[in-house]
């Protein structure tokens, strides 16, 4: 089986380039048939490969397929190798088949678009580029994933590209993440430096042995957080990922809910160990940011009216859910909730788009309404991820959450209790989304109207349910939000999956909380949290549905807290002023320096030049002054 | 008595040295090419009589026959040296050594 | 006997040689050279080179000054050169320090290796009974056995000589070409 790895990240490549190819002969939809043939294939070799390593005892899974040697420079010696552990084969599962469902559902979303191969191409690119990254034996393959998927999400966010925001907003998600891919940078030297190996499993068997310091792990940590803040879209990077609505919606479900920006996360857990060998404070500010974080971005989705808006910034705060399960020794926990927000968010989105599809483009939330009983399937659907991530139990998200608050309580109780107030106002404004878009009065008639007035062929304007392509993987993740958190139930230790499946893994690095207070009275943790939840859904319901109190939805909360007119003033302003200095210290120092020796040069053989005067007999005497020279010389030297 | 005095090889060679630096100055003094290369020939005739000379010294004949060759390849480089001069002077009659100055820097 | 000899041919070259270099007039410039070719023959005889002085005869100034000659008439240069002017400055006094450097040095070297130099020429004795072309047997011996191949490349040499200058002093047909001078 460990042969057969390559396969994974192959066929993707594969479809990428028989699309580049062909695509434009093979059209509507065959270049779609194509990308969701490639990615489900893979799909499979996947999931045959999890069944191989479950056949294994568990310390034998660990596959590694060395297919070439790649960077032999010197005492750096890396290879383009893939590795198949429990955490790389459980994030490969997810990500090739959360994938092939927004493949099948591209089809749909992207009919009659122009550029519909393309779209195709650049998706499977985009796949094949994740699975480098979270099957990548060493840290250069990953890296190398990292940047393909940075890239591919530029692609894919400027799609529509003769949209001036679209192609802002590409830029921006592509000049952001590399503030972040420096950091991963920096991390790939101090490991190597430390260790002399990029490969993981030196690097964290040197962790585990204590062979690493602790200010070079903490180094190495909080640059990789640093990393994760650009990748994953946390505080202070955390700005690309509104702006990256402009792409199609399958594109905002695939990269931007559950695949792209769970690499920040995956790679921390990839080096758990060498977190763990880090400072405290190293997990401790993680823990801080990814609170903090999930707070923030919580706050802002209250007051947004776009319906993929309010999820980009619900995407972000999920992911500093994460943030703070790893910065607390959680990350089965992390790992956990990765998985089934993969789910319920791509879920919500595909929903979305669904919505957005049969509201013929429409946007905006406080024209719609009442749309479940015109769109059973999606709204159904949709109540479903809506459950799941407000945190109501038995679905998906409420086991998730649930397992991080309480070892976050154990960590550090403020953090839990900023974590609580979140869960509050995610119950609070994914039921305001809910209310807003399915229930109520229906507020699109005017703009239907509209429609049918211009002639509209399609149902005169009138919202319509989404053909089954698109409906079929809503179906899909729903069920899977239903039963996804199965995987880890806190009811024994045997009921915990997922946490025996990941030990090899993380089994040093995860926080034992045997015996803490939390620990012992995670039952009444969880009652609490039911509690929050159905408070914050009841407030909502209040407010919008039956409209006993006014909506707070202040403007600073729909601006973003302003961050982002200060990072542009910063930028703009003192940053701007610095980048042109040191832009014309190149010109001047730099370019200076190579014109001047030019400029040296050219005065030199000028004055050299002079000697060329054309006058043979001139000639003739200098070369006669040197051959008497020359004779004088040897004479002198014999003169003995 | 003065009759005994016989020229030894180093009188030779001194006579061919004096040709040959004769030979330089009509080079680099004169203008007319034709007259430039006359002075060329000067100098490889003093070459020919000192190897001669040397020839008659050491009793051998190899080096008259360098000379020989000499002779020959000084025939063909007058045949194409002039055959330049005269492609040359066709335009004008009156050229100098010194208006073929074009090769300058 | 010899030294009588010795001093006319040299007188003979060195008179020739300042003529070559001195007379305006490049006609008296060819005789002159003529004058100094002479005097290398009759050394040439001196030094027991017969056949090499014969050779010199016939084709340094019976076929090398002719063609000099020819080429003067041809063109119609044998208008004599300004010599008193000199448009480079510095070439004068460049040119006697370098003539008088080239001989002085050469000379030095000459004066210094007089005692190796210093046995009369024994002169290349005739050894058979053939006595009277023995020095043309001789040099034909050397000739067309050891530097056959010099000689091959000689005459190769010669050749392309030939057609090159027929090749260069062609007349251009060509429009546009300069009108040839007629003399």
């Amino acid at each position: 089986m460990a042969d057969l790895l390559w396969l994974i990240p192959a066929l993707p490549l594969a479809g990428f380039l028989v699309i580049l190819v062909l695509g434009r002969r093979l059209g509507e939809p065959g270049a779609g048939v194509v990308a969701t043939l490639a990615t489900a294939s893979s799909f499979l070799v996947v999931a045959a490969t999890y069944f191989d390593l479950l056949g294994r005892p568990e310390e034998e899974r660990n596959l590694v397929l060395r297919v070439f040697e790649w960077v032999p420079v010197g005492s750096l010696k890396v290879d383009m190798a893939l590795a198949a552990d429990p955490l790389s084969i459980a994030m490969a599962l997810f990500v090739t088949g959360i994938s092939s469902l927004i493949h099948l559902y591209a089809i749909g979303y992207m009919k009659g678009d122009p550029k519909f191969p393309k779209f195709f191409m650049y998706l499977n690119l985009f796949v094949f580029s994740m699975l480098m990254l979270v099957m990548g034996e060493n840290l250069l393959v990953t890296f190398l994933g990292w940047e393909g998927v940075g890239a591919c999400s530029y692609f894919l966010i400027s799609f529509w590209h003769d949209r001036e925001s679209a192609a802002t907003a590409g830029k921006k998600a592509f000049v952001t993440n590399r503030v972040g891919d420096w950091g991963m940078m920096v991390a790939m030297f101090l490991a190597f430096s430390a260790v002399g190996t990029l490969s993981y499993g030196a690097i964290n068997h040197a962790a585990e042995k204590g062979q690493i310091a602790a200010v070079t792990a903490t180094g190495i940590a909080l640059m990789l957080l640093v990393a994760a803040c650009g990748k994953s879209a946390q505080l202070p990077l955390y700005l690309w990922l509104p702006d990256a609505m402009e792409g199609p919606t399958p594109v905002s479900a695939l990269i931007h809910a559950a695949t792209m920006v769970t690499s920040g996360v995956f790679l921390l857990t990839r080096m758990a160990p060498v977190l763990d060998a880090a400072h405290p404070w190293a997990t401790d500010v993680i823990a801080v940011v990814g609170a903090a974080t999930a707070l923030f971005a919580a706050t802002i989705a209250v007051a947004q009216t776009d319906i993929k808006k309010v999820l980009a910034y619900s995407t972000v705060s999920q992911l500093g859910f994460m943030f703070l399960a790893i910065g607390s020794g959680a990350y089965v926990a992390a790992v956990f909730h990765m998985i089934t927000h993969a789910f319920f968010k791509a879920l919500l989105f595909l929903g979305s788009g669904s919505v957005i599809h049969g509201m013929h483009h429409e946007q905006d939330m406080r024209r719609m309404g009442a749309l479940r009983k015109v769109m059973p399937i999606t709204g159904f659907t949709f109540i479903i991820g809506w459950l799941a991530i407000a945190g109501v139990p038995p679905f998906a998200g409420f086991w998730s959450k649930d397992e991080i608050l309480l070892y976050a309580f154990a960590n550090n109780r403020a953090l839990w209790a900023v974590g609580m107030v979140t869960a509050l106002l995610t119950a609070y404004y994914m039921t305001r989304q809910v209310v807003m878009v399915f229930f109520g009065e229906a507020r699109w008639h005017d703009a239907a109207a509209a429609h049918g007035a211009h002639g509209d062929h399609s149902h005169e304007g009138e919202p319509h349910e989404s053909p089954w392509v698109m409906t079929a993987p809503l179906v899909v993740l729903a069920a899977l939000s239903v039963v996804g958190g199965g995987m880890q139930l806190p009811f024994s230790k045997s009921t915990h999956w997922l946490e025996h499946w990941l030990a090899p893994v993380v089994h040093g690095a995860e926080a034992d909380i045997k015996g803490t207070w939390a620990y012992d009275n995670k039952w009444w943790l969880l009652v609490l949290a039911i509690l929050v939840a159905s408070a914050g859904i009841a407030a909502s319901i209040a407010v919008y549905s039956r409209g006993r109190a006014r909506p707070i939805e202040p403007t600073v909360l729909a601006d973003g807290w302003r961050y982002d007119s200060l990072v542009s003033a910063v930028v703009g302003g003192p940053g701007r002023a610095a980048f042109q200095a040191v832009a014309d210290a190149d010109a001047g120092i730099v370019d200076g320096a190579v014109n001047g020796t030019g400029r040296v040069v050219l005065s030199l053989s000028g004055l050299v030049r002079r000697t060329q005067t054309g006058f043979v007999r001139g000639y003739a005497a200098i070369v006669g002054a040197g051959a008497v020279l020359v004779l004088a010389w040897f004479l002198l030297r014999g003169w003995t | 008595m003065i009759a005994a005095v016989v020229p030894t090889t180093t009188w030779y060679l001194v006579l061919a040295a004096v040709l040959f630096g004769i030979g330089t100055l009509g080079v680099m003094v004169r203008r007319n090419p034709l007259v430039m290369f006359m002075s060329i020939e000067l100098m490889l005739n003093a070459v020919n009589l000192s190897f001669v000379a040397l020839a008659s010294r050491l009793g051998d004949i190899n080096g008259q026959v360098v000379v020989f060759f000499v002779l020959v390849v000084a025939a063909a480089e007058v045949v194409v040296g002039l055959g330049i001069i005269v492609s040359i002077m066709r335009r004008r009659a009156s050229v100098t050594a010194d208006d073929l100055a074009d090769l300058r820097g | 006997m010899a030294l009588f000899v010795f001093v006319c041919s040299a007188a003979m070259i060195l008179v020739g040689a300042l003529g070559v270099v001195t007379r305006s007039n490049p006609v008296h410039a060819a005789l002159s050279l003529v004058l100094t070719l002479f005097g290398v023959a009759v050394t040439f005889v001196a030094l027991q080179a017969h056949f090499l002085a014969a050779v010199q005869v016939i084709v340094y100034a019976g076929a090398i000054v002719v063609l000099f000659l020819f080429v003067i008439m041809l063109l119609g240069v044998d208008r004599a050169e300004n010599l008193r002017i000199e448009p480079l400055r510095v070439q004068r006094p460049l040119a006697f320090v370098v003539s008088t450097g080239v001989a002085a040095v050469v000379i030095a070297a000459i004066v210094r290796a007089r005692d190796s130099l210093a046995d009369p020429s024994r002169g290349l004795a005739p050894t058979g009974a053939d006595a009277h072309d023995a020095n043309v047997r001789e040099i034909a011996r050397e000739i067309f056995s050891s530097n056959t191949f010099a000689f091959e490349l000689t005459s190769v040499l010669l050749l392309v000589a030939v057609v090159g200058t027929v090749l260069l002093a062609r007349r251009q047909r060509s429009p546009g070409a300069g009108h040839p001078v007629r003399p």
